[in-house]
C-alpha cells in the first residue's frame, strides 16, 4: 500500500444545529448588522478584522492566524435553493445532495465507493463519534465508526486469548454473507466483518502516535486528535469525518456565551489539528472542510437567533488558497428571503471543487449535477 | 407449556417491556396472552419502584443530579420495574418528545417530565400534548420560555408540528405550511415558566408552568385553515383532530412496537410498511377519542404484531436493560451501575441527551461498525458471567436434563432460554460444531457452567440477537 505520491485526504468537521454565520464571519462594517442585532451582536471593536467590511468572531483567533497565513478559504453566502429551516431536512440535503426528495445515500459514501470500488480497504472512510452521519452512508460501502479509538476491538472482554480466538473465528464465519437474506441482514453481516477487520488495524494507530501539540479536552478536540492519529498511521484512510455532538450550535437562547465557547473549542481544535499534521510533515495532502446545515435568522430574538438560511463554510489546509470566496449576502430588508440571508453560493459547487480538484474524482454523479467550482484549490 | 406460547410471550415481553427470564415467560404464558397484555396496559395493578429506598442508597441522584446520575436512575428503574410497559411508554415518548438535560436549570426536571409520560403516556393524545406544552423541560429545550409577543421564538411552534404531532407530511402532501408554524408560535406566546429559586450550589429548584396573559399575542390567527383568536389549547385541539396526527401516532407506535419503518423524515413520501395495520390504528385513534392505551390494546392483540417477531433492531436501551434483566444483575444499586449505564451511550443512545431534537435514528441505523462492537462486547461480557443468577438459572436448567447433553441441545436450550431466539441454519451448525469441538458436555462438572457461558456469548454475538 506504500506509494511515493501522497493521496489527497479530506477531513470533514460538521457543526450541527445551524451555526450563526452572521456572528462567525461578522459584517461589522454594515450598519444593518447592528440594527438587526440589538442584543445578540459582537461589538465592532472586538471583531478580528479581515477587511473593512467583515471579520472573525473574537473567539476564532487560531483560525484567524491560519487565515493570515493564507491557509483558510472562507466560503460566504453558502446554501441551496428553497432552503429548509428544519435541522434534519437541511442536514439531510447537505449529506445527500438531494434537495427535492429524501435520499438515503451520502455524497461521501459515493466518493468512498469511487475511491475504493473493490472495497480493498475497510478504512478508506473513518467516522469519529457515535453513529454514522448520512453523508458517509452508501449501500455496500464500509465506513468504520469509532467512538473511542483507545478501546476499539471485538469481544475484548473474553480474557483467555485462545477462547477469544475461537469466538472470533466463529464470529467471522457467521457474519459471512449469505444468499437471499435481504438488505438489512446483508448490511448487518457486512458491518460485523468490517468492524472485525477495521478494529484490528485501527488499534495500532494510538500507539504509533506522538506529538507536541496538546489538544483541548472537549469532544471536538479529542476527535480531531483521533483523526490526526489515524492519518499519521498511514492506513490508507482518505475520508475522515466527525461531528460536533449534541446539536450544540442551535443557539435559540443564550447565544453570546454559548457561541463564544463553541467557537473557542472549534477554532482551537482546527488549528491544533493543522499544527499537528504540519509538525509531522503530513499536512500537505489534507484539507479540512468545516460546515453547518444553515445560518440563522438575521434579526435576533432577544437572547438568541432562530433558524435561517445562507451560512458560512471553511476550507482549511496547507494546499488551500486562502481568502474570501463568494459574496457576503446583503442584509437589506428587500434582499432577504423571509427574514433570512439569501444564499449566492451553492454548497454543491463547494463539494464539486473538493471532489474534483482535490480528490480527483468525477463530481457530477457524487453531487447530483454540475455546479460552478471555486478557486480555493 | 407449548413452545409457541413461550415464543409469543417472549416476543410480547421484548416489545411491551424489556424482555424476561425464562421463568417469568413460563409464569406469564400460564396466565395467558390477553391477560398479560391487559396487565401490562394497567401498570397501576403492579407495585411501583420503591423510590424512598433507592434514594437512601443513591442520595446523589437528588442532591447533585448530573446527567449521568439521571441516566443511572432511569436505567435502574427500567431494569427493576414490575411495570415494564410504563417505562417502555416513557422511553417511547422520550424518543419522540426529545428534551436535553443541558438546557434544564433544575437537574431533575426531565424526571418530572418522565413521570408525566408514565401517568399520561397511554392516555388521551391531546392531553399529553397539553402536558408537553406546559412541561418546563420542553419549554427550556425548545425555548418557548424565551418567546414573547413582540419577539416570537419559533422553535417550539415548529417542532410541535414537525416532530411531535403531525410530521412534515403524509402521502406525498405537506401537513402544514411555514405560515402555520408562525401562527402556532404566536398562539403559544405567554406560555412560560416561573422564575425558580436558586439551590446553591446546584442549579435551581424545579420550574413550573405559568401563563402570562400580558405576554400573549391576542391577534387573530389562521392555523391549518381555521381562523380565530387562538391560544395554545386551541392549537392542540386543532392538531389532534387532523388526519396527520392519527397517521403520526399510528406510524410511531408501529415503528416502536411492531417493525422498523423508514426514518421519520422520510414519512411524507414513503408509504407505511403495512398500510392495513396503520389504518387499524388510525381508526382506533378516532374511535377511542385519541386514546393511546386503546390503540396499544388493538396493536398487541393483532395478528400483524404477533407475526412480527425479530423484525426490529433492538435499541441500545433495550439491549442493555434487556440483558441486565435476563442475567439478573443490578437488582440493587451497587458499584458499576455508572459504567453499565454509560454503555447505552456508547451504543449510540445517550438518554436525556439526544443528538438533536429529532431524537435518534432507529432500526438498522443503530448499528454501525462502532456501535456494533460496543453492543457485542457488552452483551457477551454479561452473559459470560456464570455467577450471575440469571445465567446460573440457565446452567441449572440445562444441567437438570441429564448426566450429559448433546451439542445440539446446548445450542437449542440456550436459544430457548434467551427468549426463543432462532438462528439461520448455517449459524446454528457453526455453533454446534464449536460445542462439539470442546468434547462431551457432562453436566455434573465445574466446566459445564463455563461451556454454557461460552455458548451464550457466541449466540449474543450473532446478527440474529441484534433483533427483538
Amino acid at each position: 500500500m506504500t506509494s511515493t505520491k501522497k493521496d489527497p485526504v479530506l477531513v470533514v468537521l460538521q457543526l450541527s444545529g445551524g451555526n450563526d454565520g452572521l456572528n462567525t464571519i461578522i459584517p461589522y462594517g454594515d450598519p444593518l448588522y447592528l440594527d438587526n442585532r440589538p442584543n445578540v451582536r459582537i461589538e465592532s471593536e472586538r471583531v478580528l478584522p479581515i477587511s473593512d467590511h467583515v471579520g472573525f468572531n473574537p473567539a476564532m483567533g487560531p483560525m484567524k492566524r491560519l487565515y493570515d497565513e493564507g491557509k483558510v478559504a472562507i466560503i460566504q453566502g453558502i446554501g441551496y435553493p428553497n432552503p429548509s429551516r428544519s435541522h434534519f431536512r437541511s442536514m439531510d440535503i447537505w449529506h445527500t445532495c438531494e434537495p427535492d426528495k429524501v435520499g438515503d445515500e451520502g455524497w461521501l459514501g459515493r466518493a468512498i465507493r469511487d475511491i475504493d470500488p473493490e472495497k480493498e480497504n475497510v478504512l478508506t472512510g473513518v467516522n469519529f463519534g457515535r453513529g454514522l452521519p448520512r453523508s458517509l452512508v452508501a449501500p455496500g460501502v464500509p465506513v468504520a465508526s469509532v467512538g473511542n479509538l483507545e478501546t476499539y476491538g471485538v469481544l475484548t472482554g473474553i480474557e483467555v486469548e485462545e477462547q477469544r480466538a475461537k469466538a472470533l473465528d466463529v464470529f467471522s464465519r457467521v457474519y459471512s454473507p449469505m444468499i437471499g437474506q435481504g438488505p438489512v441482514l446483508d448490511y448487518l453481516a457486512q458491518t460485523g466483518l468490517d468492524a472485525l477487520e477495521g478494529a484490528d488495524i485501527l488499534s495500532t494507530a494510538p500507539e504509533m502516535y506522538s506529538s507536541t501539540v496538546e489538544y483541548g479536552n472537549d469532544t471536538v478536540a479529542q476527535y480531531m486528535r483521533n483523526i490526526a492519529q489515524v492519518h499519521l498511521a498511514n492506513l490508507g484512510t482518505r475520508v475522515l469525518y466527525t461531528t460536533a455532538p449534541y446539536n450544540s450550535f442551535d443557539t435559540h437562547a443564550g447565544e453570546l456565551a454559548n457561541h463564544t465557547r463553541l467557537w473557542t473549542e472549534t477554532s482551537n481544535a482546527v488549528a491544533d489539528f493543522y499544527d499537528d499534521l504540519k509538525e509531522h510533515g503530513a499536512g500537505d495532502n489534507v484539507v479540512t472542510l468545516v460546515f453547518t446545515e444553515f445560518g440563522r435568522r438575521v434579526h435576533d430574538n432577544g437572547s438568541g437567533t432562530d433558524h435561517g438560511s445562507g451560512g458560512v463554510a471553511f476550507v482549511v489546509g496547507e494546499s488551500v488558497n486562502g481568502g474570501l470566496y463568494g459574496e457576503y449576502p446583503s442584509l437589506e430588508a428587500e434582499k432577504l428571503l423571509e427574514g433570512d440571508l439569501h444564499y449566492n453560493n451553492d454548497f454543491r459547487g463547494l463539494y464539486s471543487t473538493l471532489i474534483e480538484k482535490w480528490m480527483g474524482l468525477d463530481a457530477k454523479p457524487i453531487v447530483n449535477g454540475s455546479f460552478e467550482q471555486m478557486g480555493f484549490i | 407449556m407449548a413452545d409457541k406460547d413461550i415464543a409469543l410471550m417472549a416476543h410480547l415481553m421484548r416489545r411491551a417491556g424489556f424482555g424476561a427470564t425464562y421463568e417469568e415467560l413460563e409464569a406469564r404464558a400460564a396466565k395467558g396472552y390477553e391477560a398479560t397484555v391487559e396487565e401490562l396496559l394497567q401498570p397501576d395493578t403492579q407495585p411501583a419502584i420503591e423510590r424512598d429506598v433507592l434514594m437512601r442508597y443513591q442520595p446523589q441522584w437528588v442532591s447533585q443530579a448530573g446527567l449521568e446520575g439521571q441516566q443511572e436512575e432511569w436505567t435502574f428503574r427500567m431494569i427493576n420495574t414490575k411495570r415494564p410497559l410504563e417505562e417502555k411508554i416513557a422511553l417511547f415518548w422520550h424518543q419522540i418528545f426529545c428534551t436535553g438535560h443541558a438546557k434544564c436549570e433544575y437537574p431533575r426536571q426531565q424526571q418530572l417530565e418522565f413521570d408525566m409520560f408514565r401517568t399520561m403516556g397511554m392516555g388521551d393524545f391531546s392531553q399529553l400534548l397539553m402536558g408537553l406544552a406546559t412541561d418546563p423541560a420542553m419549554m427550556f429545550y425548545l425555548d418557548n420560555c424565551m418567546s414573547h409577543k413582540d419577539a416570537i421564538n419559533e422553535n417550539w411552534g415548529r417542532e410541535l408540528l414537525e416532530l411531535f404531532s403531525l410530521g412534515v407530511g403524509m402521502d406525498g402532501e405537506a401537513n402544514y405550511s411555514e405560515e402555520d408554524v408562525k401562527e402556532c408560535a404566536r398562539a403559544f406566546t405567554g406560555w412560560t415558566v416561573t422564575n425558580s429559586v436558586p439551590r446553591y450550589p446546584y442549579g435551581k429548584y424545579e420550574a413550573a408552568f405559568i401563563y402570562d396573559p400580558s405576554d400573549h399575542d391576542y391577534g387573530e390567527k389562521t392555523f391549518l385553515g381555521e381562523t380565530g383568536n387562538w391560544n395554545g389549547e386551541d392549537i392542540v385541539k386543532i392538531i389532534a383532530k387532523q388526519p396527520g396526527a392519527a397517521r403520526f401516532i399510528a406510524r410511531h407506535l408501529y415503528n416502536f412496537f411492531v417493525a422498523d419503518e423508514p426514518q421519520v423524515p422520510a414519512w411524507q413520501d414513503s408509504a407505511p410498511r403495512d398500510p392495513e395495520a396503520i389504518k387499524m390504528l388510525e381508526d382506533e385513534y378516532y374511535r377511542s377519542n385519541y386514546d393511546v392505551r386503546s390503540m396499544l390494546r388493538v396493536l398487541f392483540n393483532s395478528d400483524f404484531f404477533k407475526d412480527a417477531r425479530f423484525t426490529k433492531v433492538k435499541s441500545p436501551t433495550e439491549t442493555v436493560v434487556g440483558t441486565m434483566r435476563l442475567v439478573g444483575d443490578f437488582d440493587m444499586p451497587k458499584p458499576g451501575l455508572n459504567a453499565m449505564t454509560l454503555t447505552i451511550r456508547y451504543m449510540g443512545q445517550d438518554l436525556l441527551n439526544p443528538p438533536t431534537v429529532e431524537g435518534w435514528h432507529t432500526g438498522r441505523e443503530w448499528i454501525d461498525s462502532g456501535t456494533l462492537v460496543e453492543r457485542i462486547n457488552f452483551t457477551a461480557d454479561a452473559v459470560g458471567k456464570t455467577g450471575l443468577p440469571g445465567v446460573q438459572a440457565i446452567i441449572n436448567r440445562l444441567a437438570s436434563e441429564g448426566a450429559t447433553i448433546s451439542a445440539e441441545r446446548l445450542v437449542d436450550g440456550c436459544l430457548e432460554m434467551l427468549g426463543a431466539y432462532e438462528l439461520a441454519e448455517g449459524t446454528r451448525r457453526e455453533l454446534v460444531s464449536l460445542a462439539n469441538g470442546e468434547g462431551e458436555l457432562r453436566t455434573g462438572t465445574d466446566e459445564f457452567g463455563q461451556r454454557v457461558g461460552q455458548m451464550l456469548q457466541s449466540i449474543v454475538s450473532t446478527t440474529e440477537y441484534l433483533f427483538a
